[in-house]
């Protein structure tokens, strides 16, 4: 029993790492252009 | 890029510290290469704080101090680098639809998230059922479950709730009215069971159903945005401009909108006319392919009218403004193709029909459930109610509601990844059961673009003579003769003058050379046979016998191939043209037509769609120039190749793209087999109710049953839909 009690906390928080981490991207709108981002990895200034 | 210059202010959005921004649809860029030379160019100028491609979205957006530069400057710039740039208002374009999109994605997330961790908590209740857990953990697991699912429903069930009350103000049902109600009621529910102690919760059940449902709606949604940016760019490069000349002979720069009734218009060699007018002076060929759909020119004079949307060949033209905006012929066709549209509105689409018997199927069980429960057996309103709520449960339409999204996003993509762009949202249903195919004939079925049929009879010698003459014009035929003759050297010629309406003239060792129409070149057309063409011109040169050179319209490549297949799976073929008789029919044999209408003006072709709609037939219409659009919206459905006018291709469901008429076959195929998928799914969600039905009613549906239940037909519908994708792209079966 004791252990759920870290479980069950810790299997929470890292569910919520990834969706914070997932609404941060949105924000940050790394999926605004999937495409460019693949050819922008050919361009070796800037 | 005069078009450009004097509308751009308004779309210049003012940021703090005297910031400017300017929005641009950039067409053109399709590479890293694109990226870098529009952004170093940018980033090299003075004033510019940042320039961003999206590659995606084909779009740009440049910050700039205001003080050092401005707007049209920039716009100049990336349009002197070779893209075509556009402003555009991000907000009127797709601000909401960006903005629900999103809002779309972060609802799936949060869902996801939940759907997660509830079943990991559910599993081990689960596995408890056996194993002895103890009544407080249970009731633990609950509570937590309780905490993660409550909050989820509420936000990540808005869509579904916003879109059932909507639904329900207007005193109809849709899928979405099962979905919130089961949503709500197997939460509050759970809710209730929590409190109480008891054995049984659908948390999971309610977030992992709000998760299938909302990856389903994100993947539709998605697919069709995708497509609508791509139609809301041709809308935007519509945009136009006018040079008017005043009264004191001095020449300004104004939009289309701006132009009244009686000015004056300048309208350059190669512009398209922005009004329709009458010429006041200078004389000309026009090209009034896009509103006539004939590929050969017209000649004007002073006095002719000319229409808006044609396009000026080869002389300067001042036109007096008769009529602009709405007043113009091409106003008018607008206003024919949203007359025919109408109907269009009125399709209701197959997942709304299963809906309308759906919906009110499962709340009737629903409710028979919980009066059998009552009358028949002595447990009591709550268990009665218990029993009713997990057939909504199980009824809900998890799968159903995967069953069309889930092939249409694979049918989408596998069309996209042909070149083949899906407008409309039920484009594909409707293509699904197409009998008829009528065909526009210039544009459509040929390439409206013009060859020297009789090449072969006439020496290098006297070709290259001719090329050399028609290297100095723009006219269609003369582009079709240098064409034929290519890279090769022509011989030199001096004094060359072009008639507009005539043909050319020019000179070769002091001898006259003439090229162009028969009396231009002094030829008696009486007594020789008019050959089959679409057009005949001459080359007169002085001292010995005129030749004709003959064009033809050139036939797509694989035209016939099309039609062929297209009758072998029991299409009918119908050609439309604005064209004479002669050639059409002409051309209708060449093919195997049997059924073909010529001299047909817009209007004509609008009621003959709508006649065949009458007797019955579901028309696919297949056009390309102003003149098919009302007939395009008047079809069942409609495609159009991407070189069709942007009208056109507003009009039509599908726009292909390439030289190939296969896509057309092609997509019918794949319509009628994403169909078929959507149906089977539909027969593989209702086999799964069939045998849960009757267990929840029983009041036997646990919630493990319902949460392997609802997973695995989400999975099985998923998988048919995959289907699709191994099926080969071909032009018949």
């Amino acid at each position: 029993m004791s252990a759920l009690s870290i479980l069950i906390p810790a299997a929470l928080f890292l569910g919520l790492l990834g969706l914070v981490g997932f609404f941060w991207a949105l924000k940050n709108r790394q999926f605004d252009d999937l495409d460019g981002a693949a050819e922008r990895i050919l361009l070796d200034d800037d | 890029m005069n078009a450009i210059t004097p509308t751009v202010t308004p779309y210049v959005i003012e940021l703090p510290e005297d910031v400017r921004r300017l929005n641009l649809m950039v067409a053109s860029v399709h590479c890293a290469g694109c990226i870098r030379k529009i952004e170093g160019a940018l980033h090299k100028t003075p004033g510019v704080i940042n320039a961003r491609v999206n590659l995606s979205t084909r779009r740009l957006v440049v910050d700039w101090h205001a003080p050092e530069n401005n707007a049209s400057r920039l716009v100049q710039l990336v349009s002197d680098l070779g893209f075509p740039a556009t402003p555009y208002d991000p907000e009127m374009l797709s601000g909401a639809n960006a903005r629900e999109e999103s809002r779309l994605l972060k609802s799936m997330a949060v869902a996801g998230f939940a759907a997660a961790n509830v079943m990991l908590l559910s599993i081990a209740v689960w596995a408890g059922y056996d194993g002895g857990m103890g009544d407080a953990t249970r009731g633990l697991f609950h509570w937590i479950s309780a905490m993660i699912a409550l909050p989820v429903v509420v936000y990540s069930g808005m869509p579904f709730f916003k879109s059932a009350l909507i639904a329900l103000k207007g005193r109809s049902l849709n899928m979405d009215v099962p979905i919130s109600l089961a949503v709500i009621l197997a939460s509050g529910m759970s809710l209730h069971q929590t409190i109480q102690g008891a054995q049984h919760t659908y948390f999971d059940a309610s977030v992992t159903l709000l998760f299938f449902l909302l990856v389903g709606r994100y993947l539709d949604r998605r697919a069709r945005s995708k497509a609508r940016s791509a139609a809301e760019q041709l809308v935007t490069l519509t945009a136009t401009s006018a040079t008017i000349v005043n009264g004191d002979g001095s020449m300004q720069t104004l939009a289309v909108s701006q132009v009244e009734k009686g000015m004056t218009v300048l309208v350059a060699a190669g512009d398209r006319i922005p009004v329709d007018g009458q010429i006041l002076s200078g004389e000309s060929d026009v090209d009034a392919s896009l509103v006539t759909g004939e590929s050969l020119p017209a000649n004007v004079a002073p006095q002719t009218l000319v229409y808006a949307g044609t396009l000026n060949l080869s002389q300067p033209l001042t036109i007096t403004v008769k009529a602009c905006g709405d007043g113009t012929l091409l106003a008018e066709i607008v206003r024919l193709m949203e007359a025919a549209e109408q109907g269009r509105a009125k399709y209701v689409q197959i997942a709304d029909r299963v809906a309308a018997i759906y919906a009110p199927a499962v709340h009737i069980l629903s409710a028979a459930t919980f009066i059998g429960w009552m009358m028949f057996t002595n447990a009591g309103w709550e268990a009665s109610l218990m029993a009713a709520i997990a057939v909504l449960i199980i009824t809900c339409p998890c799968a159903l509601g995967l069953a069309v999204p889930a092939v249409q996003v694979v049918a989408t993509g596998r069309l996209l990844q042909h070149g083949v762009l899906l407008k409309s949202s039920h484009g594909l249903e409707r293509l699904s059961n197409v009998d008829t195919v009528v065909f526009d004939k210039t544009g459509t079925l040929t390439t409206a673009e013009l060859h020297l049929t009789n090449g072969e009879d006439i020496s290098d010698d006297v070709l290259a003579l001719a090329a050399a003459l028609a290297q100095h014009s723009n006219h269609p035929l003369s582009r079709a003769i240098t064409k034929t003759w290519g890279q090769r050297p022509c011989p030199d010629v001096s004094n060359i003058s072009e008639t507009p309406g005539f043909g050319l003239e020019a000179t070769q060792n002091g001898k006259n050379v003439r090229l162009g129409k028969a009396d231009w070149c002094g030829v008696d057309l009486d007594g020789i046979p008019a050959p089959f063409a679409s057009a005949v011109i001459w080359l007169a040169h002085e001292g010995s016998e005129p030749l004709q050179l003959i064009f033809q319209d050139t036939l797509r490549n694989d035209a016939l191939e099309t039609i062929n297949a297209l009758r072998a799976s029991g299409m009918d073929v119908i050609m439309l043209s604005g064209d004479r008789e002669s050639t059409v029919s002409q051309m209708a044999q060449a093919l195997g037509i049997d059924h073909y209408a010529a001299e047909q003006l817009p209007a004509h072709k609008v009621h003959f769609v709508e006649d065949l709609a009458k007797a019955g037939r579901h028309v696919l219409m297949v056009g390309d120039g102003i003149n098919d659009a009302p007939a395009l919206a008047a079809g069942h459905v409609s495609m159009s190749p991407a070189s069709a006018a942007d009208i056109s291709q507003n009009a039509a469901d599908l726009v292909f793209q390439g030289n190939s008429l296969a896509s057309i076959p092609a997509s019918i195929r794949t319509a009628r087999m994403a169909h078929g998928l959507v149906k089977q799914n539909f027969a593989l969600a209702f086999l799964y109710n069939a045998i849960a039905v009757p267990l929840a009613m029983a009041g036997l549906a646990t919630p493990l049953f319902a949460a392997v239940a609802m997973s695995s037909s989400s999975i099985v519908v998923t998988l048919n839909a995959l289907r699709l994708r191994l099926t080969k792209w071909s032009i018949s079966s």
